[in-house]
This record gives structure tokens, C-alpha cells and sequence, in this order.
């Protein structure tokens, strides 16, 4: 068979439990298993694509080759067995493909959708791909349109601005309190992960200092340091509450590390400015009993949970009018995909009746050498003519499809291709 | 000239209707090209009631503020200004909703009681009448202002600490920004208040001889004065911000609404409007 196959295989967060797609991981970078992947016999083009939330390998590939199963255990290479992966593997041929492809960029298939970064991720990923030279044609247009796909979704949809995470609600909150963040001040009680996320999410919006008070202070000093801010012992807590404006607190401590009567005190040196909590531990560390002062607002990690229901409800309207136009870039790509393909054979085709009319002729030619130039030539345009009478049907029948889906396209071109005899050799021509 | 005087402000009526309209509309679709219309709008009605009481003065000869009816179309005019005057220097998010409904409410009631035609009387003939009038009521305009972005900081500050996000959440600008707005806008009526009081004073003096004479007027405005004063003074000395200031100008207006319409109706004196 003459067409290539596009082939998209890979894990991600829904299918895959995390404990498995860490086992696949690749953590030696792309360039090793992108050469590795290339260099199977059948692979033509290759793109791999490795985030915390998926492992994604998009070949085209000589179909038959039996490519597939090789890929398939390279990318388990034996730390998962074949048929235990065969569950969390998900394959996408040609058209599901190229749709798959359109919504990871567009970040529809995200564990937060709508999140801008997996769009990096997937440019860094094509990056790398590209510079080995593992992309051809075929993925460099795919990938060059995946990435317009998810600007295009960007830009006519709202699904970006209402990102869906605990620590994006976290930020929401704030903007509510205090209008912009700038100029303001984070203190994290606790040095837990959460809390660092949700600091880096403050940060991005232009809080001013972070202040980290731990337990053990050695991790309060790592953490302070990536945010260029400085560390404090829990024992200054109250002392710091003067001068900060969010506190995220996320310690291990069964025990309240902040009461009411502790902020009270606080408030009136604050002027009553207002101070902002967010409780993400579990058991809570902050009195519940804080909300009852004015100017104080704490919210817990279920409160922060109502507010991403919120956003989640608004963000699904908008996955629906992404998903058309993911939909509909997908119907054009197909569309220019059929068309490539049929060009090479139309070209093959030419070719080889036009090589097989000038050998001929020139035969002919050889044998008669008592031709004058004006025979010479009625005779050269007389094979040129037969050439266009017979290609004429041929082309028509091709070209008729190139419109029609790709599964029919795919038929006629094979059909062609066994019948005038083109090797696959002219098919990159 | 009396017809064409009323077609006018019917006019005026109806585009400040229009333009609370389309608020509301924006308010509840959040659609920008509504707001654009809202914000067209908004300015025409501020144009058109200029237009009106630029209209009163050439026929009446004096600043039109001395019946129940210009008083009201100046204080909604006031308001208007007050709030295009803030609009042009930061805007908060969705704050023209509650103020264009707030003009055309004023307008409204305006329009129930006629536009006195009648010569002003011998009292009232004085270069004080425009300058403690209008001050006085530019004051109701700001603070007008402070009490729409009080109500709608009590509003969301109750949806904040019941954690319960619902309309308003969406829509209200940040309590940081609804507070700033309620500080400058009670500064500015404060200061406005504290000089239309000091020239109704002097200007007391000078026709009847007296400074003070507790009229009800007087005493109610001293009155509402005084709830402002305290909230001014508490914000700046130990920080009274947010719920409490938000609830002070609410308090505060109702004074205002009373010493405009309640001394009035109720109480009589010497600053009734003819009706």
C-alpha cells in the first residue's frame, strides 16, 4: 500500500494511573528516544511529546511495517508488561489523530482545562523533534497548524480565563478582596507543595514578598529563596501578620496554629487592612472563628473547591465552542492531507508514462535515421499527445476524490499505483 | 416655552432611562458592546441635564434650585457629574449600574412635581443662592456615589464571608476597589458638605442677620455632617474601613435623603421648596 499512516499513541492522566506513566516517563530526554523511534524500520516521521500528564508518540509511519508493535514496547521497554499496557494505551489513526493532536494543544484533554502551559510544553516538545530532524513534511504542517488551532481557541473562547485549579481560585479570591495584587504580601505557614504553587500563582500576578515560616527552617530558607523572599520561624507568626496580606497555610499540625484572639490583636495595629487566609491543611490550621472579624476573610480548601465549581460550569460552555472549531480545523487539515497525497501519485504517474514515451520514441527514432526535423517532431508530439489521452482518465478518476474523505482516497490510490506499477520509491517524490 | 422646557427634560427622562436600561442589560449579559451603548448614554443624559438647567437659568434669570423640582434635577445632574468626573480618572468594574438607575430614580421623582415658573422671591434674590445650593448639592452627588458603592461593598462582603459565590461575585468590582471609591467619594462630598454648610451660614448672616438659627434644615444637615465627620475621623485615625465605613454611608445618606425631602415634607422652615 502506497499512503502512509498516521499514527498517535500515548498515555495520559485519565487513562493511565500516575504510578504507570511514571514508569514510562522518559527521563533522559527527548533526543534518545526520538532517535531510538526513528530509527525502527517503517517509521517515517516521529514526535514525541513528555509532560507529567501524558506520554504521547506521534509517528507516520509505512503501514504493515509492524512499526507499531515495536513502538509500543519500546515506550513500555519492558517495565510494563505488553498486555498490561494494552489497557492504559490509547492508538489514534489518520483523522482521530490529527483531532487528538488538535485538543491536547488546544488544552481540552489538560487536567486543567484551559491551562496555557501545555502549549509551551508542545512547542518545546516539536523543538526537539525538529532540530533531530525526526519531523517531516506531514508532522511539520500537523504541528505548525496544532499550534494555530490553540491560539485560534484561545482567542475566540473564553476557556482561558477561567483556568480551573485550587490555586487559581486562590488568586481569584484575592483579586475579589483587594482589587490588584501588586504591592501586596504572602506569608505561607508551612512549606507544603500546595502552598508553593499557590505562591507561584500569586507571585505571577505580582505579589510583592513571600515570607515562609516552617518548622524545620532549613526548608522554609529553600522555599523563600526560589521565591527571592525571606524566611521566619513559627514563633514570629503573629508578629508577621502585621506586615502581610494573604497567608496560605498548609502545615502538618493537628493542632490550630492561628486564633481568633491572636488576628484580633493584629487588626488593630493593621489599621484594618484586610488580611486574607487560605487554609489548604488538612486537619485545619487556622480557627475557623476567624471570619467573624471584619476585614478578615479565610476560606478553606472546601471553599476554594465551591469557587472551582463555579469556573468549571463557565469553562464548560466554553470546551463546547472550542471543541467545534477543533472539529472543524480537523475537517480542513483532513482535507489538505487527502490532497497531498493524491498529488505524488498523479506526479509518479506522469512520470513514469513520460519516461516510458521518450525511451520509446527515441528507439523509433534510432532506427530511422532518414528523418528530417519536421518528421522528428510531428512524431515527438504525436507520443505526447497518446501520453495526455491516456493519463487523462486516470487523473480524473484520482482527482475526483481529493475532495471525499481519506479512507476512499487511500482505495483509489492503491489502485492506481498496482495498476500502472508505481513502486513506493516515487511516492516522496 | 413652558411646552418646549418640558418636552426637554422628558427627553432628558427618557435617555437617562435608557442608559439605566442598558446598564442593567450589561449588568446581567456582561456584553461590551452594551456597555459601550450604556457609557453613550450615560454621558448623553449628563449633556442633556446641563442642557436643562442651563435651560432654567436663561428663563428664570437665576440658578434653577429653589423648587422641588430643579433642587432634585440639580442633585441628579450633581450625581451625574460627580460620577462621568470619577469615571474619567479609574473606572470600577459594573459601577454604573446602580448610579444611572440612582439618576434616573432622581429624575423620576422630579419629574412629579412641576418646574416653578414663579419669580423668586425678594430672600432668595443673592449671588449666595447658586454658591450654597449648588455646593450643597454637589455634595449629595458624591455622596450619592459612596452610598451606591457601599451598598454594592456590603453586598459582595456578605457573599465573601458566607463563602456563598453567587451573582454578584461575577460582577462587583474587587471590596479593595469599592472601598477606595467610597474613601475618595466621602472625601469629596465631605469637603463639598462642609462648604455648602460654612456658605449657608454666612449667607445666613447676611439676610437675617444670624449665623445659625436651627432651622430643621440646618439642624439635620449638622446632623448628617456629623455621621460623615465620624466616619472620616475613625477611618483615619484607627482604620474604620470596609463594613463599618460601608454601613456609616449608607447611614449618612439616609440624613441626606431625609434633610432633602423629610424637613420638607415633615418638618417645614425657611429652606421648603415652593411646591
Amino acid at each position: 500500500m502506497p499512503a502512509e499512516k498516521l499514527l498517535l499513541l500515548g498515555v495520559n492522566h485519565k487513562t493511565t494511573p500516575l504510578a504507570v506513566r511514571e514508569r514510562i516517563a522518559l527521563s533522559g530526554g527527548y533526543e534518545q528516544p526520538l532517535a531510538t523511534v526513528k530509527g525502527l524500520p517503517g517509521v517515517k516521521e516521529c514526535y514525541l511529546l513528555s509532560t507529567c500528564n501524558r506520554v504521547e508518540l506521534l509517528l507516520v509511519m509505512e503501514p504493515d511495517s509492524g512499526v507499531e508493535e515495536r513502538v509500543v514496547e519500546f515506550l513500555f521497554s519492558g517495565r510494563v508488561a505488553i498486555a498490561e499496557a494494552d489497557q492504559y494505551l490509547y492508538r489514534h489513526y489518520g483523522r482521530a489523530a490529527v483531532q487528538h493532536l488538535f485538543k491536547v494543544a488546544a488544552s481540552l484533554d489538560s487536567m486543567v482545562v484551559g491551562e496555557a502551559q501545555i502549549l509551551g510544553q508542545l512547542k518545546e516538545a516539536y523543538r526537539h523533534a525538529a532540530r533531530n530532524g525526526t519531523t517531516g513534511p506531514l508532522l511539520n504542517k500537523l504541528l505548525h497548524k496544532a499550534f494555530s488551532v490553540a491560539k485560534r481557541v484561545r482567542t475566540e473562547t473564553a476557556i482561558g480565563s477561567s483556568a480551573v485549579s485550587i490555586s487559581y481560585a486562590a488568586v481569584q479570591l484575592a483579586k475579589k478582596i483587594f482589587g490588584h495584587l501588586r504591592g501586596r504580601r504572602v506569608l505561607l505557614i508551612g512549606a507544603g507543595e500546595m502552598a508553593e504553587l499557590a505562591a507561584e500563582h500569586l507571585v505571577g500576578q505580582g505579589v510583592d514578598e513571600v515570607v515562609v515560616a516552617n518548622r524545620t527552617l532549613a526548608r522554609a530558607v529553600a522555599l523563600a529563596r526560589r521565591f527571592s523572599g525571606r524566611a521566619v520561624s513559627m514563633e514570629e507568626l503573629v508578629a508577621q501578620l502585621q506586615h502581610v496580606d494573604i497567608v496560605i497555610s498548609s502545615t502538618g499540625s493537628p493542632d490550630l496554629v492561628l486564633r481568633r484572639d491572636e488576628v484580633k490583636s493584629v487588626m488593630r495595629r493593621r489599621m484594618n487592612s484586610p488580611l486574607f487566609f487560605i487554609d489548604i491543611a488538612v486537619p485545619r490550621d487556622l480557627d475557623p472563628e476567624l471570619i467573624t472579624l471584619d476585614n478578615v476573610y479565610l476560606y478553606d480548601i472546601d471553599d476554594l473547591t465551591s469557587v472551582v465549581e463555579i469556573n468549571k460550569s463557565e469553562r464548560d460552555r466554553e470546551a463546547v465552542k472550542a471543541g467545534r472549531i477543533v472539529e472543524e480545523e480537523t475537517l480542513k487539515f483532513m482535507n489538505w492531507y487527502g490532497g497531498v497525497a493524491v498529488t505524488p501519485t498523479i506526479q509518479a504517474l506522469k512520470r513514469k508514462l513520460d519516461d516510458i514515451a521518450s525511451q520509446e520514441l527515441e528507439r523509433t527514432l534510432a532506427k530511422m535515421p532518414g528523418l528530417g526535423e519536421a518528421e522528428r517532431q510531428q512524431l515527438a508530439r504525436m507520443t505526447d499527445a497518446m501520453v495526455a489521452k491516456i493519463l487523462h482518465d486516470p487523473l480524473m478518476y484520482l482527482k475526483s476524490e481529493s475532495c471525499a474523505g481519506r479512507d476512499r482516497s487511500d482505495a483509489k490510490i492503491t489502485l492506481v499505483r498496482e495498476v500502472f506499477g508505481l513502486g513506493s520509491d516515487d511516492h516522496e517524490a | 416655552m413652558e411646552d418646549f422646557t418640558l418636552l426637554f427634560f422628558r427627553v432628558t427622562l427618557v435617555t437617562a432611562f435608557l442608559a439605566a436600561a442598558a446598564y442593567m442589560v450589561h449588568f446581567v449579559a456582561q456584553g461590551k458592546q452594551v456597555r459601550t451603548i450604556a457609557r453613550v448614554l450615560m454621558i448623553l443624559s449628563g449633556v442633556l441635564q446641563s442642557g436643562y438647567i442651563v435651560l432654567g437659568f436663561a428663563i428664570a434669570g437665576h440658578t434653577p434650585l429653589t423648587s422641588q423640582h430643579d433642587a432634585v434635577v440639580f442633585f441628579a445632574w450633581s450625581t451625574s457629574i460627580a460620577y462621568l468626573s470619577f469615571r474619567w480618572r479609574y473606572s470600577v468594574k459594573n459601577f454604573g449600574t446602580p448610579v444611572s438607575l440612582m439618576i434616573f430614580l432622581l429624575l423620576l421623582v422630579a419629574s412629579f412635581s412641576h418646574k416653578s415658573f414663579a419669580p423668586l422671591p425678594p430672600a432668595l434674590q443673592s449671588v449666595w443662592l447658586p454658591i450654597h445650593g449648588g455646593v450643597s448639592l454637589v455634595a449629595y452627588g458624591f455622596l450619592t456615589l459612596a452610598f451606591c458603592g457601599s451598598l454594592m461593598y456590603l453586598l459582595l462582603e456578605r457573599e465573601l464571608k458566607s463563602k456563598r459565590f453567587g451573582y454578584f461575585f461575577a460582577r462587583f468590582p474587587s471590596l479593595g476597589a469599592l472601598d477606595q471609591l467610597n474613601h475618595h467619594c466621602l472625601l469629596a462630598g465631605f469637603a463639598f458638605l462642609t462648604v455648602g454648610i460654612v456658605t449657608g451660614s454666612l449667607w445666613a448672616r447676611q439676610a437675617w442677620g444670624t449665623y445659625w438659627q436651627w432651622d430643621p434644615k440646618e439642624t439635620w444637615s449638622l446632623i448628617t455632617w456629623c455621621v460623615y465627620l465620624v466616619q472620616l475621623h475613625q477611618r483615619l485615625t484607627v482604620g474604620w474601613r470596609g463594613k463599618k465605613a460601608a454601613a456609616m454611608s449608607v447611614l449618612g445618606f439616609i440624613g441626606v435623603l431625609f434633610t432633602l425631602w423629610g424637613v420638607t415634607y415633615l418638618l417645614g422652615g425657611v429652606h421648603s421648596y415652593a411646591r
